[in-house]
């Protein structure tokens, strides 16, 4: 008898350690939206990741910051503001538009003009000489 | 003459490419400069570590020019500024308050206690909550505050002896 209890006992222990693993927040929408928001924002621990891939005790708390923003019903943009206040431009993977980073906005355009421009020239100067060319070609 | 300019424009684009280079080698990508300077210093009011029943507010300082040294007992970099923080608290140049950064109090004491304290008080900052006000992002971390509550200058990582002859000591000077 206190056989049998012990083996049903012991089929039935995975079913008290196999619980459904715990979600992380309570509300999917919020998890969503955090998770669209922190895709955006650089972790400033190891900064080559995003704060949804870092597990840097930072990034947990500023992970469960943002949470508690979304909970308080603040925009996105609204919480974007809230991180760049503390840690500047540098914490968006997607810098905006401004004086300083005009640069790294029209620089690539810049540098295709000056590549395109530069090879204008060249082909106008090489059509130039091409005259020249047959003329000794004719001559030899 | 037109032959030569052109021999020299590789030479021009090289230099032109060795000039970024050189400038690029002196930044720290680890060093993000922090949007609070020049702005007023995030307020807060903190227990104190070993008097749990007062606490610390940045207000408390208004009229001093003083430091807000951002540090914890697991931070390792933290050692390696520690004894020129108690050369600073010996030379009584300018009060320097701690902000324990997610740390339990025991440990803070146990560092205190074995390797001295510097501090004139040391607020309790143990969710870090804080820190995220401040911009912290690596311990240590020290802000330079003036009269009006104002920062005017943050240390990213462990004090050196060069910052602190040639940038924190002048500028403390300046705003004393």
């Amino acid at each position: 008898m206190m056989k049998k209890l012990m083996v049903i006992l012991l089929l039935l222990s995975p079913l008290l350690v196999g619980a459904e693993a715990r979600p992380l927040g309570d509300d999917p929408a919020i998890e969503a939206r955090l998770k669209s928001l922190s895709q955006e924002l650089r972790c400033l621990v190891c900064q080559n990741q995003t704060l949804a891939d870092s597990s840097a005790p930072l990034a947990e708390d500023l992970r469960r910051e943002i949470r508690e923003l979304i909970t308080k019903g603040m925009t996105d943009k609204e919480i974007t503001d809230y991180l760049v206040a503390r840690y500047g431009d540098f914490v968006r993977y997607r810098p905006p538009m401004k004086p300083q980073t005009a640069l790294l906005w029209v620089g690539p355009g810049l540098l295709l003009l000056a590549g395109l421009g530069g090879l204008w020239f060249t082909l106008r100067k090489r059509n130039a000489q091409l005259p020249d060319d047959n003329e000794e070609g004719e001559e030899a | 003459m037109k032959g030569s300019m052109k021999f020299l424009l590789p030479l021009a684009i090289f230099l032109i490419l060795v000039g970024f280079f050189a400038a690029g080698l002196k930044l720290d990508p680890r060093e993000v400069p922090s949007p609070l300077i020049n702005k007023p210093a995030p307020a807060f009011r903190l227990p104190q570590l070993g008097a749990a029943d007062k606490t610390f507010s940045p207000e408390d300082m208004r009229g001093q020019v003083w430091l807000l040294n951002v540090w914890a007992s697991w931070c390792s970099a933290c050692r390696e500024e520690h004894p020129l923080l108690m050369e600073m608290s010996r030379q009584n140049a300018v009060p320097l308050i701690g902000l324990d950064y997610k740390d339990t109090d025991a440990d803070a004491n146990g560092v205190l206690t074995q390797a001295g304290n510097p501090y004139k008080l040391v607020a309790t900052d143990a969710d870090g909550r804080v820190g995220i006000d401040y911009g912290v992002y690596g311990v240590p971390e020290t802000y330079v505050i003036d009269k009006a509550g104002v920062i005017r200058y943050k240390q990213i990582g462990p004090i050196t002896e060069e910052a602190l002859r040639d940038k924190i000591m002048p500028l403390v000077k300046g705003l004393q």
